[in-house]
């Protein structure tokens, strides 16, 4: 290394705001240690012992007005800086519409992602420049954190929740993941690589990626035909799926059914011929809104849905 | 009656044996209720943790001059940060002013026999070494690598160290914290001499004063999450563990509510200790005392509402990230008008630069130097990129090493004649002072650049590009331990051999300059009438001042 490594790349539309705040920031602090350096310097020398300096009574504003006139003007910078720097984060309250949706899990000591192609990789993200991207993340063990410098972004990953970190890749390259929450002997080897590529490359290595088994396919199409706007966000409207292959299934009319393939499909098909007991009967048949192939890959998925911390 | 300037400093009273002649045995030390003596049991305890502290950090500057692991395994790694962190916060920063330095002056410096609970102030003492003897056992018996921190699930679960022998040490002497605290503020409440009205006290007193309020309201919620951490680690009741139904994050917020005001405890001794070193080395009273009496309550008090700021992206909410953002800013304000106090301090005064004022004027630039850094951390974007990197570190480490270190030893220096009764070599300690300044600069100063660059903390091998930075920082802490080690030597020399003090060295007017160094058992032979304010230097420059002084401005 010729060079000192002063800063890393700034590679994501949010790095360039930080960057700002940053510098602002460092110029402020600059002309205030020169301030206070300064001042101490100067009556250093000149209040020595011993110098010539007068040293009568202090005029008298020099005291509490003084005072309370740099109290006021410390607080009205301060809220100056935090207003500003509120200001600059707004952009960034909610993730934006359309973004390309990766899942990522972590865990001692590795990076797993899942891109909504199916792709998997470990350690390694591809993403598409320009285009926002948004990571639902969780943890299988203790409390990690994804962190990528070049990007200024780093969120904390839990392992009882599924938290949210988005931003836009705004250069090309490759550029470092890190572990930024101590999580064990490993730590400072957890980490890996993001590949910033071109939205064509990036679809291409989706495509060539994609996970063509039947269950990825069903869960394409679960998220494709919004089962999960009842089925997974409201417990009251829909009854939940995972761990549902295989059990018995209480229905209105003090009926109960095996949950087994035909029940799947029937349900799809034909939901009001079994209405789950508590529920309304309000869910629309996709008889012809899915293709027979994507019933059956629905089926599929339907059977490897287990609860558990795993997205 | 004494009065209480400098020029009415009462000779060594033959009839009066010093504190320190009252006793040769063990037991005359270790069944002392005199807090002068308690004072030096705890000097000894805290100087032996912060040898232990610093020796594991010298390892890991060491292991970190490559960028590779090279004598330590990652595991052993890890518990030496742990090491570190937990010897430097609990055994030594927490304790070392207070306890040793608030101990020996706060009566003293308030004209009292002794503190309210002189007994209480032993036990203290004892509570505070059993702790550290249970926390060191942990350490001897293999480590604990969760970090000072104890981050759950991680501590609860995953954890295949002693955290629970390491937590119980601190658990312990959290006691010691709390009784040290109410002790102090019951002493200041009831053991002022006649004439010592609260606006007369000198600012290391009212620093003691806020330190304990915060003392006494803090510790137990430390005490409590880390029984938390006992309870889920050794019976399995479900806090903390996501699956059985706890939350993680509950453990963060109980831990830093506790552990933002901490930082507080060993900042404000601080202050205080260098508001008296630089009235005196200035020979000026303090600009704005009643500034700088409201700043530290304001510390004191806010201190408890910003803790979500070690938070941000913990999973917080964007709106409590808002407020807590907005908080640290608020209490950044008073720390700020405290660094202009102190310049202000400087401005008509008749300064000298002895060894104790060297470390006064080098704890006010790095302390203004890690509090703007802490402004970078209050603002949540920045926070975002820097949080669990070594900007942190850097940060941290100008406040407490920078700012509370710096305090202790210009403290150390400026009472050391008061405690010992004897002189050490001016020529060493300004040698010392202004080495310990330049080797905390060269160690800390490129942490900040490395963690803007993206070096996170914590970690044993990291990225070739940061190499340059770490071993700047490595150089910078073998020039920062030789500083270290100095004191030591030419102390432990005066303590020996050192010419023998004048009751008042340094014509401080403060009270516990007003009676024999060191001072007699029962510290004044009458007690003193107080009828003005602590910094009387301006008699020797303008006479007219001191009715101003006097009133208290």
């Amino acid at each position: 290394m010729n060079q000192l490594f002063l800063f890393p790349p700034a590679a994501s539309l949010e790095a360039k705001g930080v960057d700002q705040l940053y510098f602002v920031m460092l110029g402020l602090s600059f002309a205030i240690l020169a301030l206070v350096f300064g001042l101490i310097v100067v009556f250093a020398w000149r209040y020595r012992a011993g110098s010539g300096a007068r040293r009568s009574k202090l005029p008298g504003f020099y005291a509490h007005e003084m005072e309370i006139g740099w109290t006021l003007a410390t607080l009205l910078v301060f809220l100056g800086i935090y207003g500003w720097s509120v200001e600059a984060r707004q952009v960034h309250w909610a993730p934006p519409h359309g973004a390309l949706n990766v899942r990522v899990v972590a865990k001692q000591w590795m990076w797993k992602f899942e891109h909504p192609s199916g792709a998997r990789e470990i350690d390694a993200l591809h993403l598409p420049l320009g285009v926002p991207v948004r990571l639902d993340m969780t943890s299988q063990d203790v409390i990690h954190s994804f962190y990528v410098p070049a990007f200024r972004e780093k969120q904390d990953v839990l392992p009882d929740r599924i938290v949210t970190l988005w931003f836009t890749p705004s250069r090309l390259g490759q550029y470092a993941i890190r572990c930024a929450e101590y999580c064990g002997t490993n730590h400072s080897l957890m980490g890996g690589e993001v590949y910033v590529v071109t939205p064509a490359e990036y679809a291409r290595w989706a495509d060539r990626n994609a996970d063509r088994s039947l269950p990825a396919a069903g869960a394409r199409s679960f998220a494709a035909l919004g089962c999960a706007g009842c089925h997974e966000a409201r417990a009251d409207l829909a009854p939940r799926l995972a761990d549902l292959y295989g059990s018995k299934v209480a229905l209105e009319g003090n009926r109960s059914v095996l949950a087994d393939d035909a029940y799947l499909e029937r349900s799809i098909l034909d939901p009001r011929a079994d209405i789950v007991k508590g529920y309304l009967p309000i869910m629309p048949s996709y008889r012809g809104v899915a293709t027979p192939e994507e019933v059956s890959a629905l089926v599929a998925y339907l059977k490897t849905m287990k609860s558990g911390r795993t997205p | 009656m004494t009065d209480a300037t400098f020029d009415a400093v009462p000779e060594r009273s033959s009839s009066a044996p010093s504190y320190l002649e009252d006793g040769h045995t063990v037991a005359s030390w270790l069944f002392t209720t005199d807090h002068k003596r308690i004072a030096i049991l705890y000097a000894a305890g805290i100087t032996f943790f912060f040898f232990i502290g610093g020796a594991a950090a010298t390892l890991m500057r060491l292991e970190l001059v490559t960028p590779y692991a090279n004598f330590l395994s990652p595991d052993e790694y890890n518990r030496l940060f742990t090491l570190h962190g937990v010897i430097m916060v609990w055994f030594f920063l927490i304790p070392s002013i207070p306890a040793v330095m608030g101990n020996f002056l706060l009566p003293l410096m308030i004209g009292a026999r002794d503190v309210a609970f002189p007994r209480l102030n032993l036990v203290s003492w004892y509570v505070y070494i059993f702790g550290g003897i249970v926390t060191l056992y942990s350490l001897v018996a293999g480590g604990v690598d969760t970090g000072w921190t104890f981050y759950t699930p991680f501590s609860t679960m995953f954890s295949n160290s002693h955290v629970l022998a390491a937590a119980a040490g601190i658990f312990i002497a959290g006691f010691s914290t709390i009784a040290t605290g109410v002790n102090f503020i019951t002493t200041v409440h009831t053991e002022r001499t006649e004439g010592m009205t609260w606006f007369r006290l000198p600012l290391f007193v009212w620093a003691m004063y806020a330190t304990s309020i915060v003392m006494v309201l803090a510790t137990p919620v430390l005490a409590a999450s880390l029984l938390m951490i006992v309870c889920e680690r050794l019976f399995h009741l479900p806090i903390f563990n996501p699956d059985t139904g706890g939350d993680p994050l509950l453990f963060q917020h109980l831990f830093w509510f506790y552990s933002h005001p901490a930082v507080y405890i060993m900042i404000l001794p601080a202050m205080g200790v260098v508001s008296e070193i630089i009235a005196c080395f200035a020979r000026r009273q303090i600009f704005g005392y009643r500034f700088m009496v409201y700043a530290m309550i304001a510390i004191a008090g806010i201190g408890f509402f910003v803790w979500g700021h070690h938070m941000f992206v913990a999973g917080s909410s964007n709106y409590a990230n808002l407020v807590f953002s907005l908080l640290s800013f608020i209490v950044a304000v008073p720390s700020a008008i405290k660094v202009f106090n102190w310049t202000a301090s400087l401005y008509r005064g008749r300064i000298t630069f002895e060894a104790p004022m060297l470390y006064a004027l080098g704890f006010v630039g790095l302390f203004t130097v890690g509090g703007l850094t802490g402004l970078f951390l209050a603002m949540i974007p920045i926070d975002v990129h820097v949080t669990d990197t070594y900007f942190v570190i850097a940060h941290f480490h100008y406040i407490m090493v920078g700012g509370s270190v710096s305090a202790f030893f210009g403290g150390l220096h400026y009472w050391w004649p008061k405690v010992t009764g004897r002189l050490y070599h001016e020529g060493f300690a300004r040698f010392a002072a202004i080495l310990m300044f330049f080797g905390f600069n060269f160690t800390f100063f490129p942490q900040f650049i490395m963690g803007y660059a993206g070096m996170p903390r914590r970690y044993e091998v990291y990225p070739p590009v940061f190499q340059i930075y770490h071993v700047m920082s490595s150089a910078g802490a073998s020039v920062l331990a030789v500083a270290y080690l100095m004191p030591l030597f030419y102390l432990g020399w005066s303590l020996l051999h050192g010419e023998r003090s004048p009751p008042n060295p340094w014509r401080a007017t403060g009270l516990e300059w007003q009676t024999s160094s060191p001072p007699p058992k029962q510290n004044f032979l009458v007690p003193p009438r107080v009828a003005h304010g602590p910094y009387r230097y301006h008699a020797e420059q303008d006479p007219s001042d001191l009715a101003e002084i006097d009133s208290g401005r």
